[in-house]
This record gives C-alpha cells, structure tokens and sequence, in this order.
C-alpha cells in the first residue's frame, strides 16, 4: 500500500561510517579509560569527578552522581545516599544507564523528511532548519485550524519542556501514556476511595510492613527502586508477602503464600477477603467507624460473595481466601494490600483498583505506620512567564462525555481524535511525540499508524531511532539525561526532598537537551515571552532560591531533604481527619462513582476466555529493562539476551513445542508476530496463560541490538477493553497461539 | 585472614544489578561477564520452588583452576583471592576446564578472565562492585576470620549452603538459605 507517510529506517540514510558491530561490542569510546579502572596500577591515576543526577531509564527517578574521569568520559553511575529513591544503590538499569550515552546507534542529527527519485528519505539538517521547518508547520497548522489541533504525546522529562511550548502555543491538548496505558485505573479508584490518588514513587510503608499483598504487581522484576529494597528490608525483618499472580513470579517465590490465581478473576478474589474481613469481624472497628462512610452498604453488598463462591471463579481454594484474609487482618494495620502500577489490564481495571482500596480501608492501612503513610513533596514555584494563550478547547473536549473521572487526558483518546474517520468533534492534525515510542506503547498498532497517516505534521524528539521516528518528518535528536540539566525532581515521599539532574560531560554528536529544544522551538513560533531566561540555569537557580537552595549548593548535594509542612506521616490515634471525597470519609460506597453513572460498589465481571488452542497473553517486566527504552542499551542488552516466552511444560507438550525452541505467535484476530520468540518451558506459568516481557521484538533495523529480537507484546494487542470510567486500555484480554514454522509473509502483521 | 561473601537467596531477586555493577567497574567486554544469575526452579505448577542467586568465582581455598595452570598465572594472594595475571596467561583454557563453577572466561583480549572479589576496591576498604551495588542488600563481604565483619556476622544463626561441596573445593561463596 503507498502511503503518504512512509516508514523511514533510520539506517538507510547515509550517516556515514556506521558499519555494524559484529562479534563482541566493547565499551564503545569508552574502552580505553574503561581499561584504567581494571588494573590496579592504573587505579591510583584515575581522578575521579563526580555529577549529581536523576535516573530517566525508568521514571523511579533515582538520584546518584554520574563518575567521569579527568577526560571527562563518564565512567559509571553510582546512587546518591542521601536520596530516598535509590537510598545509595542503583538498580541494573541505573547502573547500566551509560549504555544509553554510549550507545552508538543514537539519534545524532536533526532529520527532515525529504523525497528522493520517488522515495521518501530522511536528510540531515542543521538545528536552525530543523526547528524552522517544525515552526513553520506548526503555524500553519494553527493558522488552518488554530494551535489546539496540535497535540503532544510526551513521556518523561523532555515533555515538561515541550509541554511548556506546546501551552505558549495554545494548545493543551497533550498526553503522556503513563496514565491510560498503566497507572490512571490505580489513581482514579484510590482517589474515589481515599480522596488522593497512589502517585509516584508510591506511598507504600513497606520497610515497616508485616504483611504485604501484591495482586499481578511483580516488585523484583519490575525494579522500581525504593520498593524492592523496602521489600527486601520487610522480608529481612520477617514480613510475610501474599502473592496473587498466574505466574510464579520472583515475589511468589519469597511469599508466604501463592494464589495462582485464573487471570482475570481478581476482582472475585478481592470481594471474597472483603467478604471475610466483614463476615468474621476482622476489620479495624475504630477506623472505620471513625473515617468510612457506606459500611452498611457495604457489608449489604458483599453478603453472597464468600470464599466458597470465589472458588469457582478464581480457582482459589476457600480455605487459602480465608487463611489469607486473617493473616492480612493480623497484620493490619501495618499491612500493604499494594495498589500495583501497570493497572491496565480487562477495562473494568478502576473498579478493581476500588476493590484494593476498600480493602486498604477495612485494615485501616491508610495513613498508618507499615500501611500507606501520608506522602509530602516540596513544591518548588515556576519560574514567572506570561499566562499563556486559553485555547479554544482542549483534551477535556475532546473526551467529551466519555471518561468522565478521567484526571488526565486520555492518548488513545486523541488517538481516535486524528483519525476523520472517527468524526471527532475537534480533528487533531499534528503530533509532537516526545520519549515515548507510540506504535509500542500504545496497544493496537494498526489504529496508530492509521492516525500517523492522517498527520499533517509529525515531530519526534527522542535520544534514540525508535520505531516512532521513523514516521517523522521531522526528528529531533535529544541529549541522554547524563548529559543535560532537567527540572528539579520534587517527587513526594516520607520527608520532602528535591533533587538535581546536571550534565556530566557535553552532549555528543548533534544533540541537544530538551530545555534547549523548547525555547529554540519558540523562538521560531515567535513567542519568546514565554521564555524569557538565558538558560535553565538561570530557571534552577532561581526557583532554588525561592525555597533557600541554590544551584551551586544542589550541585554539590544533589539530593536536599526538607522539614515536613503538613502534619505527620501517619494518623495519630483518633485523629480528626478529613478526606478529599464528597463525604469527606473514606467512601467505601463512591458517591463520586455513582454520581458519574458508575457503580459506586465493585463487582465481579466475567471476561473473555482463551478460545480453544488459544492462551492469554500475559506481559511484564524484566528487572533490567524498562518497555522498549532499554532494548538496544549496550549495558543491559545482553543480560537477558532474549526475551523468553514463558509456557508450562504440560502445554509445550500437548504441541511438541521444546526449550529454547523459536516459535511465531498467533492472536485471537489472526495477527501473527513479525519475529519469532524463543520458548521457555517452566513449571512457573500457567496452562491456560503464557507470559512475555513487555517492549522487545523491534523492528526498526538501526536499533542494531535490539532488532528482531523476540516478539513484540504489543503486535498481539489488538483486542482493547476501553475501562469506561477513565479510559485506561485494558491489554489483557488477549489471545495466542503458536505456529512452529515460520509463516508466510504476507500474512505477517 | 579469609575473604568471603555471603548471599542471601531469601531477598536476592535476580536484577542482575551485580552483573551490570561488575561490567562497568571492570570493565568486562560486553557479551561477557564474571558474576550472573541462576535461577532453579523445582516441583510442578502450582507446588513451585525458585531459588534466585547471584554466582561467580568460589574463591576456593583448594582451587583447581590454580593446580591446572600451566605458566602460573592463575594463583592466590592474601585472602585467598584467586586471580589471573593477563600477562603470564597463555590462554589454554585448562582452568576453564577444571572449574567446577563455570567462572572463568576467555577474555576477547587472549587471556581468561574472572572475578577478583574487586580486591582494587577492597583494599580500599570498600566493598566489591557488587555488594556495593545491589539494591536488596543480599550480599555480605568481609574477613571470614572477623567475627564482626560483614559476612561473618550474615552468617550467624543462619542456614548456609555452598555449591558443589563434593568437588572438594572448599568453595567462599555462602548462600544464605
């Protein structure tokens, strides 16, 4: 099919002297100095400076200080003390973020789009006619359509920048697949809870646990920092872990008990314990007296749903439901029931994260030592600039009735919102993609690319040739995080801190910090108002100032702690407390639900089954990878050298299908992987399920490492269940079967 | 004094954030590493067992990769750790052949390579990379002969095992269970 926006791989431009590396990559410009640490001799030469940092592999955001040597290479990344994300120790993914910098397939100049002898190509570009072109596209856009019909998908820091211009411009319509895609269920069912959504890092007490309860979250090997070391603390200090999960995953292995429970069937699970805790009178009596409101409609509402109907539902035993309701009440309230993170799983997700959170309530968990502590962050003032243009509508309008508790813009929704076919009130007609590969980010790849095609203009800032820039027509080329100052982290915590992101040496190649990026962009869209600072140095220092640091001091420390302003971490005994929900209690009956059309209590709902031959594909994470950003990372690619397909041993031999065998994978529409998938056979996964780390089988060639290995998850996803109260895309209502020969092309998605 | 290290299989999750701590403060050629990660998993689904643990160089106080050298190359310095002198390596590989622990490589460079528990950072006083590094804080360093030394208090009032006992290595590695 001939499209107007052809898929540009990024090797096909002439960068010059890219001859691949075969046989083993050694540590790229790096080598030399690398060779000083080995050896003692050269150990005593080495001088040894040292920046402070945020980690940006994964967005846990770790600080720790970037080592270079007196040359200025860096040479490793060690975590900041000081800082309660990292409390000193990086994960694989912080110590290996100098892959990212090193990595010699990155972006290293602007690219415009250009035809050549009828094929679309992409050609270098100075930065001034780069960002000329984006300007001039972007006016008229705006002047064909007004500015709002530009939208910005960001993820990370570059969209606190880009967002900036983007608003100058006068649009707001903008979103960041963090939400939709993973943690906007958990915020919205927590907030009609408790009146305060989960956040990051989440405010889980769990050094000071007994008993933590994770439901398909799978802390170990998704390597969120602060919480797999508090893990290890509990375990250390004799916490029991209940694990909930279709997979015996690193945390089932370090669980007092394991519910290998049906997937899908949570929700019956979770109504059963509440069932329980009610039914036998475990709950904390004074707190909920004291803070909850609708425990009569409640206790009404969950009278049948005992154990023994969650049996046939879950495949749970009664006896372990209830064996495990008692050792979370025993607990409580230093209990945890965890809220997970990637929460978008069957589309009735914010109802389940409800479920979590009623029960959270009944332990009295909430607020308490060991349970939820009340988190605080340090909030830095921003940099005065005029009030930027009101546009004329935004992501509200153009989720319009739909996802009315939805907090923050949906991206699928303004997916759906560039398609004409669609007929959406407000058509969005051009893109700026920023740290977030959409066509693997977003499930339905189809209906992404369907929206690509419909762009008049697409620009993608990114450190590396994802497969979103080959859509582009223009790519911008940003700076890795050693090499570039942010905003301050102000994420909150047990004690307000803030830290610092500077470069440790200059940006290699053409590349450019995204602080850079945006004001060099408005300038071109003539609104240099709106930017009205030499530098995001002069940004830093001064709100430093406004809150008594300074830049210099920051660079010194990195991480600052402050006094807590607002009252304790935990409920003092009786405390008077009031809650940010309509009732101002804890609502274990939403009124915010119902009045948005809602339940306002959970129910189980059935999904879709495997059809027969089919198994439901379940994705997750591996502990050095975070989704598609760290595949082609020279530091952690060869680690888990292959992404595996995990199927249980009685399943591989029903098909004959052996270890280390590669096999294609089907899904229930009849999309087939474009890579094959190395099997492992393991007892840890079950019959009905495979499972898949999330983010690998790029296709995109100048990813030299990263290419063709493993199956893409998000290929297989094209059956989204859409959770009506926020938008999230329920992604595990997804089936696969497996071909053993490799099938014809033509087939192939 | 006996250098020793001990893990904790109880909290060591497998991030293979010590392999990726060792790679950059040794420089290891990526592709290839001296410390990994092994997974055992027993029983059947649903009655499963995984013990997760972070592997290298023994350490051995009767090691057979120094008896098999032939140029003197592999040898043991105070502590008893067990290193390779590049230059006086041949290569052959007779070491990696007799390790009953798979620790030891064939560096790119022509020389095989492995572990040095980071004796450049212990005599520093510092930790190995590693232990330095690990984010559950499962592993524990130190002088077997201290009683108050890291690994020797790790390994009070608990179970320990060590791998492949029946060599007759007389292996350093401690696996907390």
């Amino acid at each position: 099919m001939k499209t107007r926006r052809d898929f540009i791989k990024i090797s096909a431009l002439g960068a010059g002297g890219l001859a691949a590396a075969g046989g083993a990559y050694k540590w790229a410009k790096g080598s030399e100095i690398m060779d000083k640490l080995s050896g003692e001799a050269a150990d005593k030469n080495l001088k040894l400076n040292r920046y402070p940092t945020y980690c940006e592999v994964c967005f846990w955001k770790c600080a720790g200080w970037t080592h270079t040597d007196d040359s200025g290479n860096i040479i490793k990344i060690i975590g900041n003390d000081d800082d309660p994300h990292s409390n000193g120790r990086m994960c694989p993914r912080g110590t290996g973020g100098i892959g990212m910098y090193y990595d010699e397939d990155r972006l290293k100049t602007p690219l415009i789009r250009t035809t050549k002898n009828g094929k679309q190509t992409f050609r270098k570009a100075s930065w001034d006619e780069a960002l000329e072109v984006v300007a001039k596209n972007f006016n008229k856009i705006k002047q064909k359509y007004g500015p709002e019909a530009v939208a910005g998908f960001f993820h990370g820091s570059p969209g606190s920048h880009l967002g900036h211009t983007l608003h100058a411009f006068g649009s707001h319509t903008e979103a960041h697949p963090s939400y939709a895609q993973c943690r906007g269920p958990r915020e919205v069912g927590f907030a009609a809870t408790f009146g305060s959504g989960v956040g990051s890092p989440e405010p889980t007490d769990i050094r000071d646990t007994k008993c933590m309860v994770l439901i398909g979250s799978h802390i170990g090997e998704n390597m969120h920092n602060g919480q797999v070391q508090e893990m290890a603390d509990a375990i250390d200090k004799g916490a029991s872990i209940i694990t909930v999960d279709p997979r015996f995953s690193t945390a089932a292995s370090k669980s007092k008990f394991w519910l290998p429970i049906k997937p899908s069937t949570d929700i019956a699970l979770l109504m059963a314990w509440i069932h329980v805790i009610i039914n036998d009178e475990l709950y904390d009596k004074k707190y909920v007296e004291q803070y909850a409101y609708g425990f009569k409609e409640l206790k009404e509402h969950v009278k049948k749903m005992t154990p023994e109907w969650a049996y046939g539902i879950t495949t749970i035993e009664p006896s372990l439901i209830r064996k495990t309701a008692y050792e979370m009440a025993a607990a409580s309230p230093a209990a945890i029931i965890h809220p997970g993170r990637h929460a978008t799983w069957y589309g009735d997700d914010t109802q389940r994260e409800r479920a979590i959170a009623i029960l959270n309530a009944l332990l009295g968990t909430w607020g308490r030592r060991g349970g939820f502590y009340f988190k605080e962050a340090m909030s830095l003032p921003k940099y005065p600039t005029p009030e930027p243009p009101k546009p004329k509508w935004d992501w509200k309008d153009i989720h319009g009735d739909k996802y009315p508790l939805a907090a923050l813009p949906v991206s699928n929704a303004l997916v759906e919102a560039t398609i004409a076919e669609n007929k959406p009130k407000h058509q969005i007609r051009s893109w700026l993609v920023a740290g977030t590969n959409l066509p693997l980010t977003l499930p339905n790849k189809e209906q992404t690319l369907k929206a690509i095609q419909e762009l008049e203009f697409m620009v993608v800032v990114d450190t590396m040739p994802m497969e979103v820039t080959g859509y582009a027509d223009v790519v911008l080329p940003e700076c890795t995080y050693l090499e570039r100052y942010d905003y301050i982290r102000t994420s909150p915590h047990r004690e307000p801190n803030i830290a610092l992101r500077m470069p440790a040496t200059n940006p290699k190649y053409e590349s450019k910090p995204a602080w850079w990026i945006a004001k060099k962009l408005g300038e071109k869209l003539g609104l240099e108002k709106y930017f009205p600072w030499k530098d995001i140095e002069e940004v830093l220092d001064w709100q430093l100032y406004q809150v008594g640091s300074s830049l210099e001091e920051m660079q010194k420390v990195g991480v600052k702690k402050f006094e807590r302003a607002y009252g304790a971490p935990y409920l003092k005994q009786g405390e008077d407390y009031e809650f940010y929900t309509n009732s101002g209690k804890i609502e274990l009956y939403s009124t915010e639900m119902e009045n948005a059309g809602f339940d306002p209590m959970p129910s189980f709902t059935q999904h879709e089954e495997p059809p027969k031959d089919f198994y439901r594909l379940i994705y997750g994470r591996t502990p050095a990878h975070t989704f598609s950003r760290t595949a082609n990372n020279p530091n952690l690619v060869d680690l888990k050298a292959e992404p595996l397909l995990w199927i249980n041993p009685k399943v591989a031999s029903i098909w004959g299908i052996k270890n280390e065998q590669y096999i294609w994978l089907k899904n229930q529409d009849d999309k087939i992987t474009q890579f094959p998938v190395k099997v492992r056979v393991t007892e840890r996964i079950r019959w009905d399920s495979v499972f898949m780390p999330h983010g690998f089988g790029h296709s995109n060639k100048r990813l030299s490492r990263a290419y063709g290995k493993g199956a893409s998850d998000a290929e297989l996803i094209t059956n989204v269940n859409v959770d009506p109260v926020m938008g999230g895309t329920g992604m595990r209502a997804n089936f696969v079967t497996f071909l053993t020969e490799e099938p014809k092309t033509e087939t192939r998605s | 004094m006996r250098y020793a290290m001990a893990i904790d299989t109880n909290k060591c999750v497998g991030c293979a954030d010590c392999v990726v701590a060792c790679q950059t403060e040794n420089n290891v050629p990526v592709g290839y590493a001296r410390d990994w990660i092994a997974e055992i998993v027993a029983g059947t689904y649903p009655n499963v067992e995984l013990e997760i643990r972070s592997e290298r160089c023994n350490h051995c106080d009767n090691p057979p990769c120094v008896r098999a050298c032939p140029t003197g190359a592999s040898h043991v310095v105070e502590g008893g750790i067990v290193k390779v002198t590049p230059e006086e390596c041949i290569g052959c590989g007779a070491c990696i052949q007799s390790c009953p622990y798979d620790a030891r490589f064939s560096h790119p460079d022509g020389y095989v390579d492995k572990c040095t528990f980071c004796d450049h950072r212990v005599k520093k006083g510092q930790d190995p990379a590693c232990v330095a590094v690990c984010p559950t804080k499962c592993m524990y360093f130190g002088d077997l002969d201290d009683p108050s030394s890291d690994v020797s208090e790790a390994m009070k009032n608990r179970k320990y095992k060590a791998l492949a006992p029946e060599a007759g290595t007389d292996p350093h590695i401690f696996y907390l269970m």
